[in-house]
Order: structure tokens, then sequence, then C-alpha cells
């Protein structure tokens, strides 16, 4: 098993996202992670979908997502072609001898403090999968009192754009 | 043209514009408001039928007879998930139909109202798409789309759930409207070097086999495909849903693949060195146990679905387009490689298969008693209604005798429920074919159980006058099933016995009180008269009870999970496969 990263390009309309959930479900397919949000383009939103699949089952996914009509578009990002981002906001408990050890190693990840009170502070983190379980990790002692995190984001490197073709099959299409 | 109307006349303005003749359905609360321009239309009959289950059969019937997309029409809720088992039937069979649901108004929309189900969210795994329409003002656009989806690239079903105050709401009406769908691009231009990749490995291969779906068909390649066949001279099988693609008759026919398929067509996938698949998904009622399927065979696989390709089996090469651009792209790739001197040797191979066909024809049992055996009547049901007649069938051993006995010359002459085996598919589905194709003769092949499920739709024949004609292979038993608990539970009949009290129901009254002829037929030498009599009749519609020995199994027969190699022509019967070679 290894994990692959589907940038997934889709149409700004309802019940799309329940097609692909459903699409993987019933396919038998897990997903690792998934994040949605809208694009420079009003009419067109991105998937990012983290599985965890052989690549033979995996080209059966992205054919099967091909197929969905509302699915314009589907590009597997390559980890060392394209950056790749996940969020995290953690409450850690903290007391006036220990915040200062904490946020030492808010600098040290280069996270950030979004909040303090008196007996907790939360924290902002974004970074690869990696970072953040090792910021987890080293927060542990300390006692996290809730943690949230985002799936992941991940844009490919260089000047090219993945939306450019689909934009301009859209404009066609309209 | 722009028009002030409701939502509901433009559903009926869309659906003339899209050239819809016949629509199959009932109304109901929801759909209301599109029943009344419907009642006005000189250009589209609806057809009232008995439950919407008959609707979205009748539908599919209609499409696979006549080429074109089939209509049904619901109401919301219970009306709307009868026809969940038609929609997924022609998911399964890729048949082109719109299914047209009227939803609770756009305000009462997840409040779990009164007749309310989520039936776009219930279809969304068995619709090659669907749509939830809340404004009138889409519904033009929606219905072009719809119409367009189901009928390119692999067709399938597609359903248009409209909110009831869609339709009764105020618009314009424009046509022909802009269709949205920027993911929509089914390919049909096969890739050129793959086509040539295909002819060379044909040259070269020593056994290969067309090995013929639903597919050629749906693209209308039958006459491509028998020019490519006889080009090559290469053998063909044709499977359940591509029965009738390619001639019984012709002598490059292997018969069907398959569980209960032909020991010639099982023998020649297992011992081919090449696979030309068209428009088939190596079903596992086709390949058996996968490991061990043609297991010397290289795969050419040609389908309009990428998906299908390398889903079950790998494709050496893979060739996506229409099966008729294909074929076609073929017989020109295999005129230049014989015009180059590359023909493929297929003499050997065909001293082989020829040694099948010889050994083990289709056969069957007849009973000692003089009780019927169901395999003759249909037998002669072939002899004498002839190949330009349409054949329907449910699921179960009707429906692979249907498969088995009658000599089909003509594509598109037989329509069953192959993928999804939906029971009670043949009245319906006869129907729709009847009214698509009204000048053809539609004989629908039924079970006993299979005509217990949808015979209500027998009213709506005899009233619209479709004289659809119906013999009921009757052995009183869920006879497949009970196959199955002879061969492998025992012969423990579990709830397989249909008619512990004989004769309930009897079908011959239950003809009549249906506006129907209802005849009856018990013994071999009384068949050909009775099939005549019925013949003859042509203004309503027949139901003739053919009363059968509840003994007779379906044989050749691949036992689920085994292997092909391992195919029984009758009961511990196993072939001699070395014998040929």
């Amino acid at each position: 098993m290894s994990r692959h990263t589907l940038s997934v390009l889709v149409e700004n309309k309802p019940g799309v996202l329940a097609r692909v959930a459903a699409l993987f479900s019933r396919r038998g397919f897990n997903i690792d992670s998934l994040a949605v949000g809208p694009t420079e383009h009003d009419d067109i939103s991105r998937m990012t979908i983290v599985v965890n699949v052989e690549d033979l089952p995996l080209e059966q996914v992205t054919k099967q997502l091909n197929k969905l009509v509302n699915v314009i578009k589907i590009v597997e990002l390559d980890n060392s072609q394209s950056v790749q981002r996940e969020l995290m906001l953690i409450k850690v408990r903290t007391d006036s001898e220990s915040r200062s050890h904490v946020l030492e190693l808010v600098n040290l990840f280069r996270a950030r403090c979004v909040d303090v009170a008196p007996d907790a502070v939360t924290i902002e983190v974004t970074g690869t999968t990696d970072k953040l379980e090792a910021f987890v990790r080293v927060l542990e002692p300390y006692g996290i009192k809730e943690l949230v995190q985002s799936g992941m984001v991940a844009i490919g490197r260089g000047a090219r754009s993945i939306t450019d073709r689909s934009l301009r099959a859209l404009d066609r299409s309209a | 043209m722009t028009e002030k109307m409701t939502g509901a006349q433009a559903l009926v303005r869309a659906l003339e514009q899209v050239g819809v003749e016949t629509v199959f359905g009932i109304p109901g609360g929801a759909i209301l408001p599109a029943y009344d321009p419907l009642y006005d239309s000189t250009k589209v009959r609806h057809v009232l039928v008995r439950h919407e289950q008959g609707a979205g059969h009748a539908a599919e019937g209609y499409a696979q007879a006549t080429g074109r997309v089939g209509v049904c029409m619901a109401t919301s809720g219970p009306g709307a998930t009868n026809l969940v088992t038609p929609i997924a039937d022609a998911y399964m069979d890729s048949v082109p139909i719109v299914a047209i649901t009227g939803q609770v108004a756009t305000p009462l929309i997840g409040t779990d109202a009164f007749q309310e189900a989520d039936i776009s969210g219930i279809t969304m795994p068995i619709t090659k798409h669907n749509f939830l329409v809340t404004k009138a003002e889409d519904i033009p656009r929606t219905i072009a789309e719809a119409f367009h989806v189901a009928a390119t690239g692999r067709p399938g079903p597609v359903l248009v759930d409209i909110a009831k105050d869609a339709l009764q709401a105020t618009t314009t009406f424009s046509w022909p409207p802009v269709m949205q769908l920027p993911g929509y691009r089914p390919v049909t231009r096969p890739h050129s070097k793959q086509i040539r990749e295909a002819a060379r490995l044909m040259s070269e291969a020593k056994r290969p086999v067309f090995y013929v779906g639903g597919g050629v068909h749906k693209a209308r390649a039958a006459a491509e495909l028998l020019e490519l066949a006889e080009l090559t001279g290469i053998p063909v099988v044709t499977t359940l849903m591509a029965r009738g693609t390619f001639p019984d008759s012709h002598p490059q026919h292997m018969g069907m693949p398959g569980m209960h398929g032909s020991v010639s067509a099982v023998g020649a996938l297992q011992r081919s060195d090449l696979l030309i698949a068209l428009g088939t998904r190596f079903d596992d009622r086709v390949t058996g146990q996968l490991s061990s399927f043609a297991p010397h065979a290289k795969v050419i696989h040609a389908d309009i679905d990428p998906a299908e390709i390398s889903k079950n089996r790998h494709a050496d090469v893979p060739i996506v387009g229409d099966c008729r651009e294909v074929i076609g792209d073929l017989i020109t790739a295999v005129r230049t490689e014989q015009a180059e001197g590359r023909k493929g040797d297929y003499a050997e191979w065909w001293r082989i298969l020829n040694g099948y066909k010889e050994t083990y024809p289709l056969g069957y049992e007849e009973f000692a008693d003089g009780s019927l055996a169901p395999q003759y009547v249909i037998e002669r049901l072939s002899a004498l209604v002839g190949p330009d007649a349409i054949y329907t069938a449910g699921v179960g051993q009707h429906q692979m005798w249907a498969a088995q006995f009658i000599r089909y010359e003509n594509p598109g002459t037989f329509i069953n429920s192959g993928g999804a085996g939906t029971m009670g598919f043949s009245v319906p589905a006869a129907m729709g074919a009847k009214m698509g194709c009204p000048d053809k003769v539609v004989w629908a092949i039924d079970g006993d159980g299979c005509f217990q499920m949808t015979n209500q739709e027998l009213a709506t024949c005899a009233i619209e006058g479709v004289p659809i004609k119906v013999a009921v292979i009757n052995n009183g038993n869920l006879g497949m099933v009970r196959q199955w608990q002879t061969l492998f539970y025992d012969e423990r009949y579990s709830n397989t016995d249909l008619q512990r009290v004989k004769r309930i129901p009897d079908f011959v009254k239950l003809a009549e009180a249906y506006g129907c002829v209802g005849l009856r037929c018990e013994r071999p030498e009384d068949v050909d008269e009775t099939i005549r009599k019925a013949m003859e009749i042509n203004d309503v519609p027949v139901v003739v009870d053919f009363v059968v020995h509840q003994d007779a199994m379906v044989w050749p027969m691949v036992a689920a999970g085994t292997s092909n190699d391992d195919i029984k022509y009758a009961r511990d019967m196993a072939p001699n496969w070395e014998g040929g070679e």
C-alpha cells in the first residue's frame, strides 16, 4: 500500500461531495484525508483526496471518479513535485510555569499561538503530515486538551496550473 | 423562440423536443402538475402502467428494441422508490433510460414530508447521473442533458427529480438550451496505435477468439463484426447480452460462453491464446474463477468505458472507443496486415473447435412419463416463431434456455436482464419492446416465479392494445434456485415450491381476467398446435401456460466460483478437453 494524493476538480454544485464519497465507499476504497474548497474559478471546486491503495486499485478509482459527470479533471500529485500542507489547531494545557516551554516549541516548529487562557494555549500549525505528527508528540507531555486537523491540500510546483485547460473546457460548454 | 409557461409545460415541451414518443408511468401528488400538460400533448403518448417497476422495465424494453432512450415517470416517495429496481437493472446492462420523478416542494425537502424520499441520493450508485431540479428555468436544460448523458458514451439510466414547486412556477421556454456538462466527454475514437497492435496480435495468434458483449449491438456494429469475423476467420462467442449480435447459424459462431454456456464457447475461451474482447466486461458469470479464466490468452479489450478495461482482467492492448469505430478501424488494419502478407493461420484451432462443437452440442433430457421438457417448448418456439421476432426473458432457468435454444440471427432480438438478474423483467420489457416496434412479434419467455412478480402489466397491454405473447415455462418452482438446491444443498428444497397447491394461481384464468387469451399446454404433442394458435391471435395479448417437468436442469454448467475448465455438460459429465487436441 502507498499513499497517493489526488487533486480532483469538480463542478461547484450541491451533492458532488456526496457522489465522490459514495463512490469511494461503494468501490471499497478508504479515504485517508479529504479537503474541499473553492478555487480561483467560481464554478469549480477542488478536492484533495489522500488514499492509501496499491497502484492498480488507484487506476480503477481514478477511472471511476472520471466517470462522475460532475468531475472535470483528476491529477495525481507526486510528493516531490508538489507542496502539501495540513492545518492543525491544538489546545494545550499550560500554567505559568510550562507556558514558556510550550511557546518555545511553538517557535521551533514555526507554529503560532492564536489564543491564550490562564490554563491553556491554542496553537495553529501548518505543515506536512510528518511535521504535524512530530509537533503533537512534543506537546503530548504537557497535556493536549483538544485537537482539530484539516485534510491535506496540495498544489504542484512550478508555473503550470492544472485548472487552465479545465477552465477552457468549462468556457466552451457555457 | 421564447415563451412563457409553467415548469410542467416546459417539461412536456422539452420531452417533445428531444423526440420522446412514449412515456411509461403512474401519476401521483408531486408529479401531478406534469400530468396536466401531458394530457394535452399530441406528440407524447403516456402509457398508464400498473406498477412503477413495470414502467421502468417497459422503458428498458423500449430502449433496447428501438435503440432510443426509454422514458418512465413516477411520483415522489414510493412511486420513485418503485423505480429503483429497473434503474439498477438498466445501470447493470447499460440501457439508456430517463426516469422523471416528482419531488415534494422545495421548502419541504429534508423535512420528512408526505411521500418524500431522497431519490437522487438513493439512486446515486445506480444511475449514470442524476439531477435534482428545484427551479423551473432549469427544467429544459436538465432534460436535454439527461437525454444526452443517457444515450451517449456508455449508455445508462439518468434520473431527473423535479420539485413540485418548480413544476408549478412560471418560466420562459426556449429551445435548444445550452448544456452545461464540462466533465462529460466520452471517448469514442479509438487510438490508432492500439488498433495496429491489435491487428498485429490477431495475425500472429494461433488460437484467437472474438469475445463479444452487449456493447457491440449498443454501438450498432453487428454488420461490422460480421465483416471482421469473416475477414479474419476467427471464431466468435456471444455473451448473454450479445445473443443475436452474430448469427447463430454462422459456422464461426461457437455459442454463448459462461456459467451456462456451450462447451464449445467455454472451451474456445479457455484454450485461447488471444481474446479480442469487444464491448464486454469480463463478468464473473462469463469468467468463472477469474484466476483460471483463459489462462494462456493475451487480451485485447475494447470498450467505450475506460473503467471496464483491466478492471477484472489485465488488458495487454487496451482500446477505449465506440465498438463500431473500433471494429471499423480493425477491419482496415487487418486488411493492411493481410495485404502485407500477414494472415493468421487458424486451421489447427478450427480442427479443435469443430471437435468441441461436434462432440458436445447443446442437448437436454426428455422425460419418460410423457411430461413436457421446457427446452423442447423453447426449441419449438424458435422453430415456429423464427428469428425475426423479439424475445424477452425474465431471470432463471427459462432465461438460460431462451438464451440457449432460441436461434438468434438478428441483433437486439433477445432482451433480458443480464447483470442485475431481475426477476419479473420479461412481461413489462416485452410491452415496452412491442410499443417501440409494433410491427414485430414479441414473445415474453417467462418463468412462473418471474411471471407472478410483474404480470399486472398484462392489464396495461390489454387496455392499451399491446398484443404481446407470453410463454410461461411453468415448472411450479423457483427453478434455478431449485436446481442449486438439487446440486449443492442435498435436494433440500427450502422455499422454492410455488405450487404446493396446484394451479394457484391458474394462469389461464389469470390471463382471461386481464382481458388476454389464456392457453395451456401440458404434453409434447400439443406444443406446436398451441404455439400456432397463439401466433394466430394478434388483437389481444396471449398467455400460454406451458406446464413443464420440475426436474429439468440447465446444462452445461460451471458451478459458481469454480474454473471454466470444470464445466459439466450434464450432471457429473465433464468434457474431455484433450480429446479434441
